[in-house]
């Protein structure tokens, strides 16, 4: 069993403009939290149009900013951005499936902090506010995502 | 939150025993409001309540801190407090605080003297036990440390007078804290164990109850922004002086975290009878800087 889904994994195809990773099991239990319920949430994100926009914003606000701009160097945005749209999308209730790796796999050996995420969080914030999320909806989006503190911090 | 210079000497020795490597050192970490305010003795919480988040800027990667002034001006009476934490690793916090009552145009009718003044130093230690206020969101445990607190009051002979048992006395606190984000809520619950009259500026124990008696305080505020926090807090009393009746305190209060570094508590506080002298209400404003 764990022989054939390890073939399963190793047979995905690279998405264009992506490098390789090593094979893993594709679960939307990955994504690392539950999706709420209903679809206001997708729509005070402005579906999946919003959701692209805020990605592409979070991701330049991280790679510009010099708290945390280090630990993007040498990564596969192409690939962050693509998995990121998708788990934001799946917790959200916007419908899709999340095919990237486990919160654990994906931030290993990063060696992150807590300051590294508390960044993060609040180029995100930024993200929200400029396409114009209500306050309480980004911090239902928030709720989500800060338990998976325990998966991505290391130190 | 990014400028550590106040402990730099304390910081450099300690940031290489810690986990984080010396020279990877950063200052900061927490977001926005997740360090709390300071309470007028002196602790991080609202402005009554004592929380259980740990004062200052740091992460358990570092070691910050913050200071404050507050003043409450009451209709009879005045109450400046100053002080200072410190929070390490976001497990530990040691504070101080100096607290002067001053009963104004009061102390003359109370025959003490126009503008006498009540004072003491109050020396905090807290301890975070378990959870994690801003990130167990998928957890109903909240954030919960304990505390003490040690006053010492400077009119011995005078609250001694008035029924109280001793200037000088120590709070014991057990306090949770969540931050209920998907809701963008804050709620604090404490419990302490007091002897202390009017916070322990009229002493500690009385002639109508001597010993530690549990005391509730909380605090529950929405977040409307980032930066700015409203809500309210209530705080309970133990009434052990004979000669003047002690009333439950409570306050409606709004923080806003004007910078990092920078935050400003306005609340209009309701304390109750103190001296004798009751209905004493009116605003209070606090300022904070934490790194």
């Amino acid at each position: 069993m764990t022989f054939l889904l390890a073939l399963a994994a190793a047979t995905l195809p690279v998405p264009a403009g992506e490098q390789p990773v090593d094979p893993y099991v594709v679960d939307n239990a990955n994504a690392g939290a539950v999706p709420v319920r209903g679809d206001a949430l997708w729509q005070a994100f402005h579906g999946q149009a919003g959701v692209g926009r805020i990605v592409d914003s979070l991701v330049l606000l991280n790679t510009s900013d010099p708290r945390i701009s280090d630990i993007f160097k040498g990564q596969d945005l192409v690939r962050l951005r693509r998995t990121l749209k998708e788990q934001f999308c799946y917790i959200l209730g916007g419908g899709c499936d999340y095919t990237g790796r486990s919160m654990k796999d994906a931030h290993k050996d990063m060696g992150l902090q807590t300051a590294d995420l508390a960044a993060l969080i609040e180029n995100l914030q930024k993200a929200m506010r400029d396409e114009g999320v209500p306050f309480g909806a980004q911090n239902r989006l928030l709720a989500k995502l800060a338990p998976m503190k325990r998966d991505a911090i290391e130190r | 939150m990014w400028s550590h210079r106040l402990v730099a000497g304390l910081l450099i020795p300690l940031s290489m025993a810690a986990p984080a490597r010396a020279g990877e050192w950063r200052g900061g970490g927490k977001l926005l409001l997740a360090t709390g305010v300071t309470t007028i003795e002196g602790a991080a919480g609202g402005g009554l309540a004592t929380w259980a988040l740990i004062a200052g800027n740091e992460t358990r990667n570092g070691i910050g801190g913050s200071a404050h002034v507050t003043q409450v001006q009451l209709d009879d009476f005045g109450l400046t407090t100053f002080g200072a934490a410190i929070g390490a690793f976001d497990r530990i916090e040691v504070s101080y605080a100096r607290q002067r009552f001053d009963t104004r145009a009061a102390g003359a009718t109370l025959g003490l003297g126009r503008g006498f003044a009540f004072s003491q130093d109050i020396y905090g230690a807290k301890l975070r036990l378990v959870g994690d206020a801003v990130y167990d969101q998928d957890r109903i445990l909240p954030q919960i440390a304990v505390g003490v607190q040690h006053k010492r009051g400077n009119r011995d002979g005078l609250v001694r007078a008035l029924g109280a048992k001793s200037a000088s006395g120590t709070d014991f606190y057990l306090a949770a804290t969540k931050v209920l984000l998907d809701r963008s809520l804050v709620v604090d619950a404490t419990v302490r164990m007091t002897k202390a009259n009017q916070t322990g500026l009229l002493g500690f124990g009385g002639d109508r109850h001597g010993g530690y008696r549990a005391q509730f305080e909380g605090s529950a505020g929405m977040l409307v922004s980032r930066r700015l926090l409203l809500g309210a807090e209530y705080r309970t009393r133990p009434d052990n002086l004979g000669f003047a009746k002690e009333d439950d305190a409570f306050d409606l209060f709004a923080a806003w975290a004007v910078t990092r570094n920078v935050a400003v508590t306005a609340a209009y506080a309701d304390l109750g009878s103190i001296a004798t002298v009751s209905g004493q209400r009116g605003l209070y404003l606090s300022l904070q800087t934490s790194f």
